[in-house]
């Protein structure tokens, strides 16, 4: 119960830091950040964008763990978690997506530029749907519930060939030399510190939603099965 | 002994497929037809505008994708409509069934997708290879990998209710990295690009290949026992 408490107040904290600390081309006092070339204010969509890409990814991860459980177990509550994992991603995915599009418009003219990380959340997009099209179009829980594993088990194992493969398509317009840059991180120490804070605080919200998710979903078979 | 009788088995299997394929003439038909529908659609939609060479390798890989989607799920869709799953149970084992109809998927693609290119080629006159042995190379390579892909998907849509239209919806993410990686290998073609500059793309298609069969056999038994 605490933990909702702590989590709460700690993301509020993080969203007036990320809004409100000031960014300056000369930052004279250690809660100014620097400039970042080419990005200025805009770069203040690190503190939220970022976190939620991540967790687009670690939400996809947990559910092919739980997936790969539920194979070996043949125990329906660890499908209730990657079914749950999964709809957490979807999301997450879908606020990443709005946030870099609408930030993309600003910075690189358009809406949607086919950068090889947007080619990628497009692929997690309809990973997503596809997973929740075959759920709803299978009857039976334990049948429903291993073939989802084994489409989510199949379709994390494609998405490691986009990194062999989009970098011969397009070059990448991500500015990751805001962060990291040649094994070196160039970040001002200050932002890093709100960045990861709030990947943090995204990563918390995320275990707590799951187990919201989690546990409506045991009532719902609870009850469902009293009334048949 | 053990190996023979799987061999055995997926042979038997393979000519099951194909004995009964000859009988009702489905995929034959259904597919052929449906290959010069969507090439004629496009050759209307083209008439007699100067198409550049990368859309034309783009529009190749697009008929050939749906005309999989369409046919491809037939092998296991058709057991379950027939009600033939539990005999099959009985007479052999997951794997043999299995790789029976990778086969028969492998021999269906080979064939439509032989019969697509000399249409297309006959068809488009701007369409010209520069070097053929990319192209042939990127053919066989497309035509395995997306036999491996199809067939397991087939098997998991076989098990669900609304089978025709959920087939390309699972299908596409996970084959996409290899629609992407034939497209451009096929523009190597086109371009005449010497056959070392396409090593990385066949390195990419062998591999996605490989690691789909491998992961269809550790997982067809949660699929098929159900």
């Amino acid at each position: 119960m605490a933990l909702k408490y702590i989590l709460f107040v700690g993301m509020i904290i993080i969203i007036f830091l990320s809004i409100g600390v000031p960014i300056s081309e000369n930052p004279q006092n250690w809660y100014e950040l620097p400039f970042i070339p080419g990005l200025e204010e805009k770069a203040r969509i690190i503190f939220f964008h970022v976190p939620a890409a991540w967790t687009t990814t670690l939400a996809f991860i947990m559910s092919l763990f739980f997936g790969i459980r539920y194979l070996m177990t043949k125990d329906l509550k660890y499908d209730i978690k990657s079914s749950s994992s999964a709809g957490l991603g979807l999301l997450f995915c879908i606020i990443a997506t709005i946030t870099g599009s609408i930030w993309a418009k600003f910075n690189w003219g358009s809406y949607w530029n086919w950068d090889p990380r947007e080619v990628s959340i497009f692929v997690l997009l309809l990973i997503y749907g596809a997973y929740f099209a075959l759920r709803t179009a299978v009857e039976g829980d334990e049948k429903r519930a291993s073939l989802s594993a084994v489409y989510a088990i199949i379709s994390g194992l494609t998405v490691p060939f986009f990194i062999f493969i989009m970098p011969r398509i397009i070059s990448g317009l991500h500015p990751n030399e805001a962060i990291i840059s040649q094994g070196k991180i160039t970040m001002n120490t200050f932002m890093l510190i709100i960045l990861l804070s709030s990947v943090a605080g995204f990563t918390g919200l995320y275990f707590y939603l799951l187990n919201l998710k989690v546990r409506i979903t045991n009532f719902d078979y609870i009850y469902s099965r009293k009334d048949n | 002994m053990k190996i023979t009788e799987s061999i055995n088995a997926t042979l038997g299997i393979l000519q099951k497929e194909v004995l009964s394929e000859f009988r009702t003439r489905y995929a034959l038909n259904a597919l052929l037809m449906f290959v010069v529908t969507t090439l004629s659609v496009i050759l209307f939609s083209i008439g007699s505008e100067n198409v550049s060479q990368e859309i034309l390798c783009g529009i190749l890989w697009i008929i050939i994708f749906f005309s999989s989607m369409s046919g491809l799920s037939r092998t296991f869709v058709s057991e379950e409509e027939r009600g033939t799953v539990m005999t099959l149970h009985l007479i052999a084992n997951p794997l043999s069934v299995y790789f029976g109809k990778l086969l028969y998927n492998l021999l269906l693609l080979t064939f439509l997708n032989i019969f697509t290119l000399i249409l297309y080629l006959l068809m488009i006159p701007g369409f010209v290879i520069n070097n053929y042995s990319i192209f042939v190379i990127t053919i066989i390579l497309g035509t395995f990998g997306l036999a491996s892909a199809s067939t397991i998907i087939a098997a998991i849509v076989a098990k669900a209710n609304t089978k025709g239209t959920l087939f390309p919806v699972l299908a596409f993410p996970i084959l996409l990295p290899l629609l992407m990686t034939l497209i451009n290998a096929t523009k190597l073609a086109v371009q005449g690009a010497i056959l070392n500059e396409a090593f990385g793309e066949f390195r990419v298609l062998l591999s996605y290949s490989i690691v789909i069969i491998v992961i269809s056999y550790l997982l067809f038994d949660f699929i098929w026992k159900d």
